[in-house]
């Protein structure tokens, strides 16, 4: 609701609620049937002070124009390409400088709904996706924005040149043209059908870019920013903060609604968590621990709103199959039935954030395994000594005696220490010794990449939950840049494939399950726990809505403050 | 005096290179590299052409010595690079914190000085008294005290008695010097704690050693005040140590902050350490181990030179 119609109700509430005016001198008389003056005061009143308490209910959800939002961000974008990046760092201060051509329907997650676009068609044979675009959109140097400028952002992302780095290729390559038959259409024609593309297109990464200026330089967004979004760039002061006004040409009418944003980089937790505390930020999107959230509840009380959800994050161990004795499914498998993933993640909630248990893809995501099929596989049944049973008898058969794994971890705190921690001791109790070796980051991804270690505590997160991104990690070697076990199984890639193939939900869901059952049968990585999201915003942080992912829900644009 | 400055100034020349030598080889020993970790590190499906196709965009595919030349050659003409991780040059990432670290660095010496040469200088006077006692558990608690630990306490004392913390960003001083001191007095209170706490130690101990000196002696002897014996003749003797102290700590705290600045957020030198090096940032890396160095170098120099201004039998040949 715009701020004059708002006023315009208030006033006419009031004048509607003023009393009847009545003299001293008047004698109180009353027709038969006519109602005491005292009861209709009483309903008049009665129906004031609900007419009241409704405006004031409605008027509590009426966003507000102005204010300056400030909010943390435990780390800083290393450039300002949106083609190029994959950090929440990045989102976090560049996405409300952007849109794309759909996004998730913030309330509504899963859903999708139009950013830049007005409405799009699928055909029926899943081959030709058709965009319209929303009218006056222009951006940040008042240019317009036409059909021209997504196709050379797509061109871009799918086959990037002239140096440009585009690193969500793959997700596109089944793109096999891009045509632009008006200003305002789109119209995208797949080589193959791709049950993920719609998706695909409400990627946060997928920034649409002016095609006047990435035609000059296609390294054009990795230094400037120029994007359509709500709020234009002002300043990014390297190592401090990011500052972001309010574009007042957007094309979203009365949007937004802040006047402007400041991102503050804050790598210490402690100092973050201090910032909030004292109100010199009013929120940190991207998670905190349960500590840090009892923390603030305590100290904070009602002056905030903790939300929480399931993340798209897992960890996962992954056994390095070139290496002795993990080339034996046995090992893997009697590794994987040692942990109770039930308990543990119970016990680890409390301390880590992490929370719940599931297969390969999302607890409570509409491809994930319910719970009543996630205890059929190996390792995720509720009876631990049977289980722990069963892994001692697979040791047995595979020869193996007093077993010693070296287990690389990153050596970042929160989750990894303390599940690294939880797998020793559950590794402990069927015989299995285990050497925690936790390196830097930087030594941590070389090392998994380079095969240099036995098991490791890898993380499989994503920024939208999609069978085609998380199952990414259990496919062959050969296809697959994340899958760090070094195996090849052609059984998976096919199932992978005939997955993203099939738009029946319902057949997909099956093949999905296929695929689960065989991966974690064969247990080259196996899932332990999946994250849990925690986000502190101070009360009068309005309009912004939880989601399982750090990476959306960021543009800003609807969230308002109240005073 | 002209050929010691020049001989000490040519010296620094190998100096230098073999701390330019140490750091590029050193950094490179670690494995892993910045665009592994710049594309991986929240993971990301990232072909590895297009890894191998950045690693040569940054130089990191050529020889190592090769990169070494590249580096060299390009610090003898005034450029230190680009920063791999921002695309900005160096010196424009390490001059926008430079102002914030040396603020800090003058007023936590100014705060360590005004009250170190005074209390050791009491200390030392007074010594086995229950002054010196007082001193004494004054500078071993701030010896014992680590300064990013104070400064946490300082935040939480703010936080919880006044539900206030210091500024997050930085405001310079010639714009808001309000706001510009309510940021940096803590961490300068922080930091110059520990820093007076080692040189009332060392101002204490010098004192004592000169005032056994003959020359204190004949002072005394010849009937001088006791405020001109210590003030003109002892003082200025036992002045050298505390210098040195000074100066080299003042040069560790132009980078050396670095659990501080990140206890108080403060974006100066040695947080950009600690960003760069986690990052794998080589070409930042490098030229902050040069800036940092050359500071040593400089500051070593000056005091040596302030070692002739104190001390008239000092001559430099």
């Amino acid at each position: 609701m715009q701020l004059a119609s708002r006023f315009e109700l208030q006033d006419s509430i009031e004048r509607k609620c003023q009393a009847p005016k009545t003299t001293k001198k008047q004698p109180v008389t009353r027709e038969k049937g006519e109602r005491p003056m005292r009861l209709q005061y009483s309903v008049f009143a009665a129906l004031c002070a609900a007419v009241a308490l409704a405006s004031a209910t409605a008027d509590a959800q009426t966003p507000k124009r102005g204010g300056i939002l400030k909010f943390a961000v435990s780390a800083e974008p290393p450039n300002y390409d949106c083609h190029a990046a994959t950090s929440f760092a990045f989102i976090h201060p560049v996405r409300p400088h952007y849109n794309t051509l759909l996004k998730f329907d913030e309330p509504n997650y899963p859903k999708v709904k139009g950013d830049l676009a007005q409405s799009w068609t699928v055909s029926p044979d899943g081959l030709t996706y058709t965009f319209k675009l929303k009218p006056n959109i222009k951006f940040h140097d008042g240019t317009p924005m036409t059909s021209a400028d997504v196709k050379a952002s797509y061109e871009r992302i799918s086959n990037p040149t002239g140096g440009a780095v585009s690193i969500r290729q793959a997700a596109y390559s089944d793109i096999g043209s891009i045509e632009t038959p008006d200003a305002q259409t789109v119209v995208f024609k797949l080589k193959a059908r791709n049950a993920s593309m719609l998706t695909n297109f409400a990627s946060p990464w997928d920034c649409i870019y002016s095609a006047a200026k990435i035609k000059a330089d296609p390294k054009f967004p990795e230094k400037n920013v120029l994007g359509t979004g709500p709020f234009k760039f002002v300043e990014h002061a390297s190592g401090s903060h990011w500052v972001g006004e309010r574009f007042a040409d957007y094309f979203e009418k009365g949007k937004p609604y802040l006047d402007g944003f400041r991102a503050i980089f804050i790598t210490n937790a402690a100092a973050s968590v201090n910032a909030l505390q004292a109100g010199e930020v009013l929120a940190e999107f991207r998670g905190l621990s349960p500590a840090d959230r009892d923390k603030l509840k305590a100290a904070l009380g009602d002056k905030i709103v903790v939300h929480e959800s399931p993340w798209i994050c897992s960890l996962v161990v992954t056994f390095n199959t070139e290496k002795k004795p993990f080339d034996d499914v046995r090992v893997r498998q009697a590794l994987s039935l040692a942990i109770d993933r039930w308990k543990g993640a119970e016990a680890l909630s409390k301390i880590a954030l992490v929370r719940h248990v599931g297969g390969t893809l999302r607890p409570g995501y509409e491809f994930a395994a319910k719970e009543a099929e996630l205890v059929k596989y190996p390792g995720w049944g509720k009876d631990i000594n049977k289980n722990r049973a069963e892994a001692k008898k697979l040791l047995e058969q595979a020869g193996i005696k007093d077993l010693k794994i070296k287990l690389l971890n990153r050596n970042v705190p929160m989750p990894y220490t303390p599940v690294g921690i939880f797998l020793i001791d559950q590794w402990r109790q069927i015989g299995v010794t285990v050497e925690h070796d936790q390196p830097e980051t930087r030594a941590y991804i070389a090392n998994l990449r380079g095969g240099n270690y036995e098991a490791g505590l890898d993380f499989n997160c994503d920024a939208v939950d999609d069978p085609n991104l998380q199952l990414a990690k259990f496919i062959s070697a050969d296809k697959s840049p994340i899958n760090y076990g070094r195996y090849n199984d052609r059984k998976l890639d096919d199932l992978y494939e005939k997955q993203n193939r099939e738009l029946d939900n319902k057949k997909r869901y099956e093949l999905i399950r296929q695929f689960e059952q065989h991966a974690l049968n064969e247990a080259y990585s196996i899932p332990i726990v999946w994250w849990h999201r925690i986000i502190i915003t101070w009360k009068q942080i309005k309009g912004w809505y939880m989601s399982p992912s750090h990476y959306l829900n960021q543009d800003l644009q609807d969230v308002w403050l109240d005073s | 005096m002209l050929r010691y400055t020049i001989h000490r100034t040519l010296l620094m020349i190998p100096t230098l290179l073999g701390v330019a030598v140490l750091v590029f080889v050193l950094l490179r020993l670690m494995p892993g590299d910045i665009v592994q970790l710049r594309f991986l590190m929240e993971g990301g499906q990232v072909s590895p052409e297009t890894i191998a196709a950045e690693r040569a965009r940054l130089g990191l595919d050529k020889a190592i010595w090769w990169q070494f030349y590249d580096w060299m050659t390009g610090i003898f003409v005034g450029d230190f690079g680009i920063s791999m991780w921002t695309g900005r040059p160096v010196a424009r990432e390490i001059s926008s914190r430079l102002e914030l670290s040396m603020q800090v660095a003058i007023m936590a010496t100014v705060l360590a000085t005004t009250l170190a040469i005074p209390l050791g200088t009491l200390a030392a006077l007074y010594k086995n008294s229950w002054i010196d006692r007082v001193i004494q558990v004054f500078a071993i608690a701030g010896l014992a005290v680590p300064s990013f630990w104070l400064g946490m306490l300082i935040i939480l004392g703010l936080l919880l008695n006044f539900g206030w913390i210091p500024p997050l960003t930085f405001t310079p001083i010639y714009e808001d010097p309000l706001k510009n001191l309510s940021q940096l007095i803590w961490p300068a209170l922080a930091v110059g704690y520990r820093y007076s706490a080692v040189a009332t130690r060392m101002t204490r101990s010098t004192i004592l050693e000169v005032l056994q000196e003959d020359y204190i002696r004949t002072a005394r002897a010849k009937g001088l005040y006791e405020r001109l014996v210590v003030g003109r003749h002892a003082m200025r003797n036992a002045m050298l140590p505390v210098i040195t102290v000074i100066g080299l700590e003042f040069a560790f705290l132009i980078g050396g902050l670095v659990v501080t600045e990140q206890v108080f957020n403060l974006n100066g030198i040695g947080k950009l350490f600690v960003d760069t090096v986690t990052r794998a940032d080589y070409t930042m890396v490098q030229a902050l181990v040069m800036l940092v160095a050359t500071f040593f170098i400089l500051i070593n120099f000056a005091v040596d030179l302030l070692y002739a201004v104190f001390d008239p039998r000092i001559r430099y040949r």
